[in-house]
């Protein structure tokens, strides 16, 4: 006990607000809702402050008088090389993206790489090559860095982290409560290709075509978008937990329902008989190279048509709406005709039986 | 995609909508039996497009629904041992034991792997020969011939570090189960497609003559259990009770007879707990005991755990039709996905999980409206 009758948090005094999992299960981190359950009930509480709790892809700071964002991420994909990309390139392009979705041009990376024991030099080289590479196209600089070599067993091949810094311009306010009713909803092009590129080479399925990950930058996409209509009121990157559980993030942080129609969702061939085979629903599979935009349905159309004159935006879709009815859910016009919720996920996505 | 996009068009679902609604002309009680027509029924919202006599009411046909508390307790028994590789169907993993799930075994340092086919699981054995690796062979007769081959490929190989945790379970007899029920309230079957596409339907013609009711074999996508259920409505409205195929892309009268011929040779029928029902004579598959080497429940010396269900759980009046999952008390406040009481909660092809995910915007549910 203190002085002023307080009891010091730390020790058995304080129980562990997460009491129904003793250990960390995978899908703690897995983006769905027990990571989202890590996050609010153990990490927010603890390191609350002024800039934490937005749920946000990063940290909007103010430094003298201008607008920064600040995000990290660490990349622990296996396999390191998979059809579209790596584990170097993804890394980089991940944390463009987060930056990006603040509404933020991203300036500033720093990179640290856990290696394990015995990894290759010809595959850290590759690595390497390909983040400066990746850099160079998403116009950001690698800065700082860090190395640490785990003994063999302890790691598995090489996990990177990466941070950026980005500057946000006037008059830009992303926010993931800032969705409000009225609110037209568009997605950057085909979903779940990231997610199924991945689980094709780990489970050894093939298809007629390799599907590859979309990693990708979508910074230059955003500053296009931003130059179109600068008021945009929510973007997103939609990657684990898939297109579903970010947009029923939105409609939590923001208090409004979510309405989406089945048949808008862009998802390519391939990838959707893909889906079919491993029993997987391609709105809870990872994107790493799309976005999810809100902003006034009156603007929708030119936005969409803006989008889609740019590489990364090609396949764009209106996929739906916000509304005032059902505040947190989203609700989705199924192909026949039926309606039904979309839930954020729960664990992992996991093959069915049959 | 050709073959399915077809059996998902909005245009062919509005046309068996219609279809339905001429034929009704007063309510009725329709069963689809299997997980997977569950599950399309609530995540594409068909309910929404009957007219309000046609009651859908979803059967005990989930796999790992069914597959009782003390299977998976003595799944966790096997797979937390230090010399064993315990391979499963993903769906099986989340499914709670009495006190924990093979997911925390996992996360607790057990050697787990997840596998789309027991013959992976064949593969891991003999790339492990110092492990001795286990298959949870659970599912209908649809997962049964690829059960039976795994054990008879490692036999032909000789592997002696291979077995099968097997709780195979059979559809007619818990279709009759239901039927002989003075509870019933089931006026019509869809009988599980995939089922059928290894079993064939003549098994479900003695049912349908004895029990007076129409079944109607049913594929798994939105047109497809459209199709099966005005089909259905047809013969009750028309006073009959036969065996109907609605899925001749897939199923034909004899079935796949190699199919069965290897389930034959490997397993047995033999009395089967079934999960929120209980035990069903001649309900299951067992293993053979010119095959009982294959038999982790015998190797590994497990068959004295037993288990209690949880009281609070009403898995076994949903599995037969006599409630909703919204209807139970615990649905949605102390049984969710994430903390689920009963197995029907944790399958993506439950009806609890299905309700859970996909329902709690209908107005019938509008209770749990607020979750």
């Amino acid at each position: 006990m203190t002085a002023n009758g307080a009891t010091i948090s730390n020790g058995p005094a304080c129980p562990i607000p997460i009491s129904e999992y003793p250990r960390i299960l995978l899908a703690h981190g897995g983006g769905g809702k027990l990571s989202q359950q890590l996050i609010q009930k153990m990490f927010v509480p603890q390191f609350k402050n002024e800039s934490l709790g937005l749920l946000h892809d990063g940290a909007v700071l103010r430094v003298e008088g201008d607008r920064i964002a600040f995000t990290t991420d660490s990349y622990v994909i296996n396999p390191i090389f998979f059809p579209g990309g790596n584990i170097g390139e993804l890394a980089i392009n991940g944390t463009v993206n987060d930056l990006a979705m603040c509404g933020a041009i991203p300036r500033y990376l720093s990179v640290g790489f856990i290696i394990e024991e015995g990894f290759a030099m010809e595959n850290l080289w590759r690595l390497v090559h390909s983040m400066q590479e990746a850099a160079t196209y998403a116009g950001v600089v690698l800065v700082t860095g860090d190395t640490k070599v785990v003994d063999k067993g302890k790691g598995d091949q090489i996990f990177i982290n990466t941070s950026g810094i980005g500057v946000i311009e006037k008059g830009v306010d992303i926010d993931p409560r800032r969705a409000a009713a009225g609110d037209a909803i568009i997605v950057s092009g085909n979903i779940a290709q990231h997610g199924i590129a991945i689980m094709s080479v780990r489970e050894g399925l093939e298809f007629e075509t390799t599907i590859k990950s979309d990693t990708a930058a979508l910074n230059s996409l955003v500053h296009r978008m931003m130059a179109t209509y600068r008021d945009i009121h929510v973007l997103r990157d939609p990657t684990r937990g898939g297109l579903a559980s970010s947009l029923n993030e939105i409609a939590d942080s923001a208090h409004v329902g979510i309405r989406i129609s089945e048949e808008n969702i862009p998802i390519a061939e391939d990838v959707k008989g893909a889906c079919e085979i491993m029993g997987f629903d391609p709105l809870y599979v990872a994107n790493e190279g799309k976005l999810i935009a809100f902003l006034p349905a009156t603007k929708a159309n030119e936005m969409l048509s803006v989008m889609k004159s740019h590489p990364q935006g090609k396949e764009s879709q209106i996929i739906g709406e916000v509304v005032a009815d059902h505040p947190g859910l989203v609700v989705m016009k199924t192909k026949i005709g039926g309606s039904r919720v979309v839930d954020m996920m729960s664990g992992e996505q996991l093959p069915r039986i049959c | 995609m050709r073959y399915v996009d077809e059996f998902r068009s909005r245009g062919a679902a509005r046309h068996y909508a219609d279809i339905i609604r001429q034929l009704t002309t007063r309510p009725w009680t329709i069963m689809e039996v299997c997980g997977g027509q569950t599950h399309t029924i609530v995540k594409t919202g068909i309910e929404e497009l009957l007219p309000k006599e046609i009651s859908l009411v979803h059967g005990p046909g989930c796999p790992v629904c069914v597959t009782p508390l003390e299977i998976i307790d003595k799944a966790i028994a096997i797979a937390s041992r230090d010399d064993v590789i315990f391979t499963s169907f993903g769906d099986m993993v989340r499914v709670p034991g009495s006190s924990k799930d093979l997911l925390s075994v996992k996360a607790s340092g057990g050697d787990l792997r997840i596998v789309y086919s027991p013959l992976d699981a064949v593969k891991i054995a003999r790339q492990n020969p110092s492990k001795r690796v286990v298959f949870f062979a659970v599912g209908f007769e649809t997962t049964a011939p690829a059960n039976a081959m795994a054990v008879y490929q490692a036999k032909k190989l000789g592997l002696q570090n291979f077995s099968i945790l097997c709780s195979h379970v059979l559809v007619p007899p818990a279709m009759e189960a239901l039927l002989s029920s003075e509870s019933n309230r089931v006026q019509a079957f869809l009988a599980p497609g995939h089922v059928c596409t290894v079993m064939g339907f003549e098994e479900y013609i003695p049912l349908a003559k004895k029990y007076r009711v129409p079944i109607v074999v049913t594929g798994f996508e939105p047109v497809d259990i459209l199709q099966g259920i005005a089909m259905a409505v047809k013969q009750l409205e028309e006073g009959r009770a036969e065996v109907e195929n609605e899925y001749t892309r897939s199923v034909r009268r004899e079935g796949n007879v190699p199919a069965q011929q290897l389930i034959r040779e490997i397993f047995e029928i033999t009395n089967r707990k079934w999960r929120g029902i209980g035990e069903i004579p001649v309900s299951g598959l067992g293993i053979r005991e010119e095959y009982a080497e294959f038999d982790a429940e015998k190797i590994f010396n497990v068959q004295n755990i037993s288990a209690d269900e949880s009281k609070v759980c009403i898995a076994g009046v949903i599995l037969r039709g006599l409630k909703k999952p919204h209807e139970c008390p615990a649905f949605g406040t102390d049984c969710s996905p994430e903390h689920p009481l009963g197995a029907p909660m944790v399958s993506s092809e439950g009806a609890c999980a299905a309700y859970y995910q996909y329902r709690r915007f209908s107005p019938e549910l509008k209770e749990v409206r607020e979750l």
